[in-house]
């Protein structure tokens, strides 16, 4: 068994209750912190502990809290980014199901080392129940004295509240939710200024990740070299993948941030292998704005080397032969899946939660959509393929928020690596009119039809 | 009754969701109310039949004392909100890929044609509704739907028969409580 940070309590029963919870040691990091430590020695702690942002850009923690203004005087804020909307992640809501206080915890504890006195929760509308599991918990906390006025006579005061969204993954970007928190749209601001600077009503404020924020208990209580035994190199610690797609045990895993990807897809502990013993095709690792690799560069590097789960490795190869650990969520395709009606219904979801305000991004993303569609039912042109390539390139960069790139990136990932299944459904469109060619005819049974002619060109 | 004849000094918010937005407007700073209007909104539809008319959002507004237009915006703006009357039990199914690789689709087709609705509708009798969405955060549980606050996962043909007939009988969780 991999060694367990997060979710090494998870099968204790009634461990989402305040009681259990709390005999299991919780909340033990708020008095260690508020009691023994300044909040910059607990910031200190988490920058040895090398802990990564687990939201999806993988930003230094420690080092993110000390870019914190405190010259301006303005009151400091923490929010806790419980969006969780990329498509293949589901590893906050997990986790804020089974373990709410350990949320409480983290935040109590990382607001005191960012000198918070007012921090939130922002969790996805969809997400209405566990909105409800945590109003019970901060409720809880508040009644046994871990939040309010003067925490455990530690002089410090701390008001902690959760709130929620309303159906829109433009609000998992930092500054579209500080703007959706304020009551409004979720338009992503103009950085600079950073949220750092001039975040929550103007005031400085740092947006972290579920995930990130529960690590902290467990750094500060065992310290961050304890927490940087754990991994490989930069990539410390545990993280969660959320697995998904044609595996045989889909689910969350919580895994030490070293293991071979073969083995997390492979071993029984974690995906159990194929849903039906069908051949692997593709991965998107990291949560559906990474790009995808084919199954002879998921295993392996292009180099030939195991390819391990951590963040540099992971990406080992840059977009050409790579990807990215992302936000840890792992989708995995057999031989049934088409890549090009997969890329269709990702560039169909980023259209959908474009916020409008750029037009590469606005425009674009439609455009990729229209054009992935006729290719997909069959009504596609050779050329489809160099525009929609084109398109991409455009976005990629343009725009005022990172979703922009996360629309690209799978569009340019799918035709790097599989041209010829997008040259199939231009050239064989009879063959593709079935929504799941693929199921009837693999892709390994047909794609001598276009690979026939390349072979000829060599 | 002609809703869009319906003015806001007709409406009346229940006791019980006047505290309530009480409770959530004081979670913010002085003068930072404003904050409290998504989660308001939630609560404003839940007990409106699951959809916001033009007098609700205009008395949303005067509640939290903000204009009518910044209401607008926001409801505009998210998808949970609705602007027009929706089924009793709208199904919301995850149609995106982790779902699909799973048969989301089938399972939408099915419930479609048991229904005798296309996606988007409502079924005549006002009861059901089938609605599509991106990722809703189960895709491991695939494939799946939200009714109310609840996720249903795993779904099969056999599993929507009966969620149906539970549906029918009004016996199925859909709201989650304070
Ligand atoms: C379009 C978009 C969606 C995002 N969605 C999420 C999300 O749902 N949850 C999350 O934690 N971070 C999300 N992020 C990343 C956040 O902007 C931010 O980097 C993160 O919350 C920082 O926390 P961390 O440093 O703890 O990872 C998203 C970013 C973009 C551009
Ligand atoms: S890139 Fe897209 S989502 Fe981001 S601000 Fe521009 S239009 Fe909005
Ligand atoms: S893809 Fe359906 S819940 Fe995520």
């Amino acid at each position: 068994m991999g060694k367990k940070i997060l979710l090494e309590h998870i099968n204790v029963p009634g461990i989402e209750t305040y009681e259990v919870f709390r005999k299991m040691g919780g909340y033990a990091s708020v008095e260690k912190a508020l009691k023994t430590k300044t909040p910059l020695e607990v910031v200190e702690e988490v920058k040895k502990s090398g802990l990564r942002g687990r939201g999806g850009a993988g930003f230094p923690t420690g080092l993110k809290w000390s870019f914190i203004d405190k010259k301006s005087g303005n009151p400091r804020q923490l929010v806790c980014n419980a969006d969780e909307s990329e498509p293949g992640t589901f590893k906050d809501r997990y986790l804020m199901e089974k373990l709410p206080h350990l949320l409480v915890e983290g935040m109590i504890v990382s607001s005191f080392a960012l000198e918070a006195h007012l921090s939130y929760i922002y969790i996805r509308g969809e997400y209405m129940w566990v909105f409800r599991i945590l109003e019970k918990a901060i409720k809880e906390a508040y009644a046994a004295g871990w939040l309010g006025k003067n925490i455990q006579g530690s002089g410090y005061d701390l008001d902690l509240h959760v709130t929620c969204g309303a159906g829109a993954y433009i609000c998992g970007e930092e500054t579209a939710l500080i703007e959706s928190l304020e009551g409004k749209r979720g338009n992503p601001r103009i950085k600079p200024p950073f949220p750092a600077v001039v975040g929550l009503y103007g005031n400085p404020t740092v947006v972290n990740n579920v995930e990130t924020i529960m690590d902290i208990p467990w750094i500060v209580n065992n310290g961050g070299e304890e927490f940087a035994k754990f991994g490989i190199g930069k990539s410390t610690g545990t993280k969660l993948i959320s697995a998904s797609g044609n595996i045989k045990k889909p689910g969350v895993y919580e895994i030490e941030l070293s293991i071979p990807v073969e083995e997390f897809v492979m071993s029984d502990e974690y995906c159990g292998g194929m849903q039906t013993d069908r051949p692997l095709k593709a991965c998107v690792p990291g949560g559906s704005s990474v790009p995808i690799l084919p199954a002879n560069l998921l295993f392996k590097t292009a180099k030939g080397e195991t390819r391990l789960m951590t963040y540099e490795s992971m990406s080992d190869g840059g977009f050409a032969t790579g990807s990215m650990i992302g936000s840890g969520g792992f989708i995995v395709y057999d031989d049934r899946a088409c890549i090009v009606r997969n890329t269709w219904n990702f560039a169909r979801f980023y259209h959908h939660e474009s916020c409008g305000q750029c037009s590469p991004c606005r425009e674009g993303t439609g455009w990729m959509e229209k054009v992935l569609w006729r290719i997909e039912h069959g009504f596609g042109n050779i050329e489809d393929i160099d525009l929609l390539w084109d398109i991409q390139r455009k976005i990629e960069g343009n725009t005022i928020c990172p979703l922009g790139d996360a629309a690209a990136w799978p569009v340019a990932a799918a035709i790097r690596h599989f041209r010829d299944e997008f040259e199939f459904h231009i050239r064989y469109p009879e063959k593709v009119k079935d929504r799941k060619h693929f199921e009837k005819e693999p892709w390994e049974q047909v794609k001598h039809l276009v690979k026939k002619e390349d072979a000829v060109l060599v | 009754m002609g809703l869009a004849e319906v003015t806001k000094e007709e409406i009346k918010f229940s006791d019980k969701l006047l505290a309530r937005i009480a409770v959530l407007k004081a979670h913010f700073p002085k003068g930072k109310h404003k904050s409290a209007l998504l989660t308001v909104l939630h609560e404003v539809q839940d007990e409106h039949n699951n959809w916001l008319s033009v007098p609700v959002m205009d008395k949303v507004a005067e509640v939290l004392g903000i204009l009518p237009i910044e209401v607008y915006e926001v409801a505009t703006f998210y998808t949970m909100y609705n602007q027009q009357p929706v089924g009793k039990y709208m199904f919301e199914f995850c149609r995106t890929s982790c779902c699909c690789l799973r048969g989301a689709e089938d399972l939408i087709e099915y419930t479609c044609n048991k229904l005798g609705v296309e996606e988007g509708q409502v079924t005549a009798d006002g009861l059901f509704s089938v609605k599509t969405t991106e990722c809703l955060g189960a895709c491991g549980y695939a494939p799946m739907l939200q009714l109310g606050d609840y996720y249903h996962e795993f779904l099969t043909p056999e599993k929507m028969d009966k969620l149906i007939d539970v549906c029918r009988v009004g016996n199925v969780e859909f709201y989650s409580k304070v």
